[in-house]
């Protein structure tokens, strides 16, 4: 991994046909179909149809209260849909619990960092390992019979520390930690299952600007590995620098999708984050209300 | 005042049936709450159907006491089972009142007089120590010294308890120190966390309540061997009586619940002879020895109220690894 | 340094309180126990009435008799006779024939009845002579009147949840030793009107300040340091726990482990309809209990506190920075939840009828299975909880036995939480 900080090289090719939202993709890895979540009066997410692209980096994005965050717990698992369903690899995947998900090669992180404060950092690491035969009640009781996979995954773990540079603080109290140190531990743990899809909810929230680039060069590290990622952000430099691929939600749907440049010009997206429509109620651009109505 | 009749009981607590039996609950409350954080306010309900599927499967079914003893286990199991499987997904505080429910209406079940023939209703069940005593591999005689001479039925009973107590602490400490253990205590501090690591978090809380619960229902049968079943043992006052023991010594960890449960149980006999023994000699005014006895009781209260704000991590425990403190 | 000096002296002013309520309380260890009875120092009671056409037969000797016990006491000028007894179960009532004025036709009536004490650690049993009754009570005359005891049931459960509910509501703790609020405000009764032998219509009073005192107390002196001082909820609610163990025993401390009563509380039942009898007490508690419910539901929705208190448990954080003082409401809520607890307690010791140490304990999952059906913060919940729980509980015993009657309650309690643990009135959280 370079410390300059080098363009990263963008994925095309990504779609089939116009670029509109809801366009197929050549490799999805995910397929959404007619998900639709609402809380008493207020309808969260209203997706009819989105695609997500295999091995390349996406980027969900959309003003507050888009439904960014609630589609990202419907398909981790974390909430259930009133109606609609979705695919990972081909296989259906809605009303998966959360944690067969992440044994099926899914992982998430959250917005309020979840690093088990009162877990030393390798204890963190190793909760973070598949298949671990030592977590079964009997036979955890006979250490014979996990020991050698217990230090197998202990490796990993240190491997994994050093490329994150945590290595030092391996016996820490992840309590101990700072809050970015903590943000690249959760990264890390969230590593340690090899992972097909790597899920990241606002990865940059709470970071600091020094933190910023060993992070994207991170996720920029994810790609190369052969993963794909799908991550919820807000910060623009960040989702122009880094993704291949970008969704625009707002009001629940799906309004703009495509690469990084086009749609940071497309005016509907413009609109949903700006208002310079400003007389025109946000609802005009996602088809709530009808042009002219008010 | 007699201090050596002071000292004698209170020394003699230190070995007792109930002392053990009191460790076990600590211990099995240890698993559910210092280890997976599940706020179980209705452990006296385990050590309840555990002391009654022992003496109804003596005096009912006729079964050996070894066969009873496993029978008072596996209703324990059944009882996390029905207990756990609705309630473990309610957040922290709402468990609690679920726990305490329950467990209420076990004591209630077993003192009702629709019940009494299988129960004994108010009376408890009693003389149901005929093949416990069969079994007993020490000759008559007596054995010890001093305070803790014991004869030879109460020697078979406190080497029971002791074994049991043992390999009790050898299992936890065992669990808690395996990847079986590490899933807990992450459950404990962040389910979600753990569930998207892949773990199916609902599936540990059961097993983690079974395994606290087969513990203090060992507890109650350890309790009832020498004596006798009574419902008015197991009231919400007991769990309290054990929550403070385990919060003592230590909640995570192995031998805090131990140690705590020793130091309750020996204060309280100490207090139990001493405080009398104030009123008898004229220190205490104004008090009579009924209410010497009420007294150790609030300073039980008292004593849990400065525990939890000014050490809630107890005599052996790491305040850095305790999650109910902010 | 003004607000060092006021909070220390709050600190002192609590101490006071304090001070002032146990040195009450320690006049209660000289309570005189009731006349026309007999072994009082028993927590268990066999009593009754004996008439013949009517009226009451004075001089009458009673027997109650059972495992190796056994006690007699004569009835008094109203015909009335009460045994204590070492425990509950079986005991075997007898009257003496020879005790009797000649002119009772004693035929048809059974001299010698076997009773049972259960849980409710009394029973009554009367001898009736002169009329053949042979009462048959129709199902749906029972069910009515259970229906009424439930419903005064209900109003005073209400009383005591609404405090448990609102304090939960603003301030996040689940307050365990709500319950020994309600046996306090019993104890000060006893205390005012009983062993001070004040009119009831000053000791009453006096004893709701004393609750109100104690509220106040808690606030100042425990729970407002505890929250300054950063404590988990977890913590605080095991400190609640700790301070019921404390308060119920220094009040077995103060009266022991017998039942003691109120003046008037063994007063005569006035049939009324059906199979429904409610003595003058009754009826007044009820018509209390619906008042002071109706002036509280008045003051939460009208009155400025009242809607503050409101807002502060919708939203405490939003409540705070729109200019709400948290701090004084919380104090108001909790002088507001003793008080009602106190007035429940009085209103308790004459349903039950009768004062011990742990008569708060006994209804403390009620209350909260009350709290948890109407929605845990919500008061209005909390009172229709409170009158469903009533209802329930007092129904049941036509179903199943009388002494599993807390069954039903604690059932509702657990499928509530599991079906629906916002509660009739609550709002469902949102996950993240």
């Amino acid at each position: 991994m370079s410390s300059k900080k080098a363009t990263p090289v963008k994925t095309s090719g990504l779609h089939i046909g116009a670029v509109e939202p809801g366009v197929k993709k050549t490799d999805p890895i995910i397929t959404i179909d007619k998900v639709h979540r609402q809380f008493g009066g207020l309808t969260a997410v209203d997706v009819d149809h989105l695609e997500i692209p295999r091995g390349v980096i996406t980027a969900l994005i959309g003003p507050n209260g888009a439904g960014k965050t609630t589609l990202f717990n419907l398909l981790t698992g974390f909430d259930s849909p009133d109606t609609g369903s979705w695919t990972l690899n081909g296989r259906s995947i809605a009303g998966v619990p959360a944690f067969k998900l992440a044994k099926m090669g899914q992982v998430r992180t959250f917005q309020l960092t979840k690093a088990l404060a009162l877990l030393t950092v390798l204890e963190n690491m190793k909760l973070g390992a598949k298949s671990q035969r030592g977590e079964s009640f009997i036979a955890s009781l006979f250490p014979f019979l996990w020991k050698k996979q217990e230090g197998e995954i202990a490796e990993k773990a240190l491997r994994l520390l050093q490329k994150f540079k945590l290595d030092a603080k391996k016996d820490d109290f992840a309590g101990s930690l700072s809050g970015g140190q903590r943000k690249l531990l959760e990264m890390a743990r969230a590593l340690m299952s090899d992972p097909e899809l790597v899920m990241l909810d606002e990865p940059m929230a709470g970071v600091n600007p020094a933190l910023t680039q060993s992070l994207l060069d991170h996720i920029l590290n994810l790609k190369q590995e052969g993963m794909t990622v799908l991550f919820v952000e807000h910060d623009m430099h960040m989702v122009s620098h880094i993704a291949d691929w970008v969704v625009v939600l707002a009001e629940g749907k799906v309004v703009a999708e495509g690469a990084p440049e086009d749609v940071m010009k497309n005016p509907a997206v413009v609109d949903a984050y700006l208002g310079s429509h400003q007389d025109v109620d946000l609802g005009v651009i996602t088809g709530r209300v009808s042009k002219g109505s008010e | 005042m007699d201090w050596g009749i002071i000292l004698s009981n209170t020394a003699q607590s230190l070995l007792s049936p109930a002392t053990m039996a009191f460790a076990l609950a600590a211990l099995g409350l240890a698993v559910h709450f210092g280890f997976a954080g599940l706020l179980n306010f209705g452990i006296a309900g385990f050590m309840a159907v555990g002391a009654y599927g022992y003496a109804i499967s003596i005096l009912t079914f006729g079964l050996p006491w070894w066969l009873s003893a496993l029978v008072g286990i596996a209703a324990a199991v059944l009882f996390a089972v029905v207990m756990g499987v609705p309630t473990l997904r309610l957040r922290g505080d709402y468990l609690a009142i679920v726990t305490i429910a329950a467990a209420e209406i076990v004591r209630l079940l077993f003192l009702t007089t629709a019940f009494e023939e299988v129960t004994g209703s108010a009376d408890g069940l009693f003389g149901y120590h005929a093949s416990f005593r069969a079994s007993n591999p020490f000759p008559p005689g007596t054995y010890g010294f001093g305070p803790w001479s014991y004869n030879e039925v109460e020697l078979w009973v406190l080497v029971i308890g002791v074994v049991l107590v043992a390999l009790a602490a050898l299992l936890v400490w065992r669990l808690m120190h395996s990847p079986w253990g590490r899933v807990i205590k992450g459950i404990r501090e962040d389910e979600d966390a753990v569930r998207a690591l892949g773990k199916n978090v609902f599936s540990y809380k059961i097993q983690a309540l079974i395994i606290g619960g087969v513990i203090a229902a060992v507890g109650g049968i350890v309790y009832a061997l020498p004596s006798a079943v009574n419902p008015n043992v197991y009231m919400t006052s007991l769990t309290f009586f054990v929550w403070t023991a385990l919060l003592l010594g230590g909640a995570a960890t192995v031998f805090g619940p131990l140690l705590g449960a020793m130091i309750f149980w020996v204060l309280q006999a100490f207090l139990s002879s001493f405080l009398p023994a104030l009123v008898a000699s004229g220190i205490l005014p104004l008090v009579s020895s009924a209410q010497a006895a009420t007294l150790r009781f609030v300073l039980v209260g008292v004593g849990l109220v400065l525990l939890v704000i000014f050490r809630p991590q107890g005599i052996l425990g790491d305040k850095r690894e305790l999650t109910f403190v902010k | 340094m003004a607000v060092e000096t006021s909070s220390r002296s709050f600190a002192f002013l609590a101490k006071v309180v304090l001070s002032l309520i146990i040195a009450t309380l320690a006049a209660l260890t000289s309570a005189p126990a009731l006349a026309d009875t007999v072994g009082e120092e028993y927590d268990f009671r066999v009593a009754g009435n004996v008439k013949n056409q009517g009226d009451p037969l004075e001089g009458v000797v009673i027997t109650v008799s059972g495992a190796g016990f056994s006690s007699s006491v004569a009835t008094d000028a109203d015909g009335k006779w009460a045994i204590g007894v070492p425990e509950d179960g079986q005991w075997t009532v007898s009257l003496d024939k020879s005790s009797l004025p000649d002119e009772v036709v004693t035929e048809g009536t059974e001299l010698s009845r076997s009773v049972e004490v259960g849980q409710s650690g009394s029973v009554i049993q009367n001898f009736i002579f002169g009329k053949t009754e042979r009462m048959v009570i129709s199902f749906t005359d029972q069910l009515i009147s259970r229906l009424i005891y439930g419903l005064n049931f209900g109003l005073m459960l209400g009383l005591a949840a609404v405090g448990l509910s609102l304090v939960y509501g603003t301030t996040g703790l689940s307050n365990f030793s709500h319950a020994e609020l309600v046996t306090f405000g019993a104890l000060m009764a006893l205390t005012f009107g009983v062993v001070l032998s004040l009119p009831l219509w000053i000791a009453f009073p006096l004893a709701l300040v004393a609750s109100a005192g104690l509220g106040w107390a808690q606030d100042a002196g425990l729970w407002r340091p505890l929250r300054k001082r950063g404590l988990g909820l977890v913590q605080l609610m095991i400190v609640s726990i700790g301070l019921s163990l404390a308060a119920r025993y220094l009040m077995q401390f103060f009266i022991g482990g017998g039942t003691q009563q109120l003046p008037g509380a063994s007063a005569r039942k006035i049939p009324l309809f059906g199979a429904v009898a409610l003595s003058a007490v009754d009826l007044a508690s009820m018509g209390i209990s619906l008042a002071i419910i109706i002036i509280f539901a008045l003051w939460l929705t009208f009155s400025k506190t009242g809607k503050a208190t409101r807002a502060i448990s919708d939203n405490s954080d939003l409540a705070a920075a729109s200019g709400i003082d948290v701090d004084r409401v919380v104090r108001i809520v909790w002088v507001i939840a003793s008080t009602l607890a106190g007035l429940a307690g009085i209103l308790w010791a004459y349903f039950r009828p009768g004062i011990k140490w742990d008569m708060g304990e006994k209804i403390l999952l009620l209350m909260f299975a009350a709290v948890v059906l109407g929605g845990l913060g919500t008061a209005f919940g909390a009172l229709i909880g409170a009158i469903i729980v009533g209802l329930l509980v007092e129904t049941s015993a036509l179903f199943i036995p009388s002494d599993l009657k807390y069954v039903g309650a604690l059932g509702l309690l657990i499928a509530i939480l599991l079906v629906r643990p916002q509660g009739l009135l609550g709002r469902k959280e949102r996950v993240g």
